[in-house]
């Protein structure tokens, strides 16, 4: 039983905070091993074309699971064909939830702010639920609230790169200033990376490669998951204030005097 | 008539649907977690049965992979 409070996004509740993005497994076995190890219980999906070579569909594994899917628009470079991807995959899976990437390169996968926003507020107004993945700037993420996305998504550090927060300041300024969940979306490269973004604020955290191009998937999505829970009671306790000199935790009162005398010669 | 079925050129007969295209294609037998955009517009899932493809049509049939 989960000590923590649930997550709500767009008037839905969520046991775990940890949502477990589905790229980079070895393969579908794997991936439900670290399905269950993770508890998430919200999963990414990506739309490709269809490869008549195939065998079995990741949907199966996800329904096997009981979790939900959450489609993302990954490999977008532009509004339109994120609009175009988000549409497909309303039909494909009948979801009203998107998982918005707008990109602006493929050496970075940094988002394309401009971009980015069009889409969101033109999904926004065809009846989404717009989760996007945004950089770390509290600006823009304000922007994307006010074209009414449900959550944002920043990123700690780039897609895959397991730097983990390169900006912790910058995500919580964006924490204190959001009035939507701020979920961590990028970066995640251990568990503790992972503690770190729901202490600074964060309501949850996405996490792929960590866990995928983990040495052991399963172990690692089992530590990361841990590790939400970890931060999420810690958020909660409060912790003590930084201080530059050290404060005793043992009391000075009572402190036995010791007289010494000089041994005799 | 040609039509494009995601960058690959298709003889189809006449007349045919998305549906019936859709039923044909290896690997998307039930079309369940398919969908489907002509000419750069979804075709929602209601509509294959009666949406016939024309000639040099382009045609992208999509599925799940694992992402994100």
């Amino acid at each position: 039983m989960s000590l923590v409070p649930p997550l709500t996004i767009a008037g839905r509740e969520f046991r775990s905070r940890l949502i477990l993005g589905t790229g980079g497994f070895l393969n579908h076995d794997v991936l439900a091993a670290a399905l269950t190890a993770s508890g998430a219980e919200l999963c990414t999906v990506a739309l490709r074309r269809l490869d008549p070579a195939a065998r079995g569909s990741i949907l199966d594994v996800l329904e096997a699971a009981g979790v939900e899917v959450l489609p993302n628009t990954a490999g977008c470079y532009t509004a339109r064909d994120a609009v175009l991807t988000a549409q497909l995959a309303r039909e494909a899976f009948a979801t009203d939830w998107i998982k918005l990437e707008v990109i602006g390169d493929d050496r970075t996968l940094l988002p394309d702010a401009v971009e980015l926003v069009a889409a969101a507020e033109e999904l926004v107004d065809d009846g989404f639920v717009v989760l996007p993945y945004t950089t770390d700037d509290p600006i823009l993420a304000r922007r994307l609230e006010d074209v009414g996305c449900a959550a944002v998504m920043p990123l700690g550090s780039p897609i895959g790169s397991g730097m983990g927060i390169c900006n912790p300041y910058n995500i919580s300024i964006l924490v204190e200033r959001a009035g939507v969940p701020v979920v961590l979306d990028a970066g995640v490269g251990t568990a503790s990376d992972a503690a770190l973004a729901i202490e600074l604020g964060c309501e949850a955290v996405l996490c792929a490669s960590a866990i995928s191009r983990a040495h052991d998937p399963v172990a690692m999505a089992r530590a990361i998951a841990l590790a939400v829970e970890s931060g999420t009671l810690a958020r909660g306790a409060g912790r003590i204030p930084r201080r530059r000199y050290a404060e005793a935790s043992t009391p000075e009162a009572g402190l036995p005097v010791f007289e010494h005398r000089e041994a005799a010669g | 008539m040609m039509v494009s079925v995601n960058g690959e050129r298709h003889e189809l007969s006449a007349g045919t649907t998305v549906a019936e295209l859709v039923s044909s294609l290896p690997g998307a037998p039930d079309g369940r977690g398919v969908a489907v955009a002509v000419d750069g517009e979804v075709v929602p899932r209601g509509a294959w049965g009666a949406a016939e493809l024309r000639e040099g049509a382009s045609v992208e049939v999509v599925v799940a992979v694992q992402g994100g």
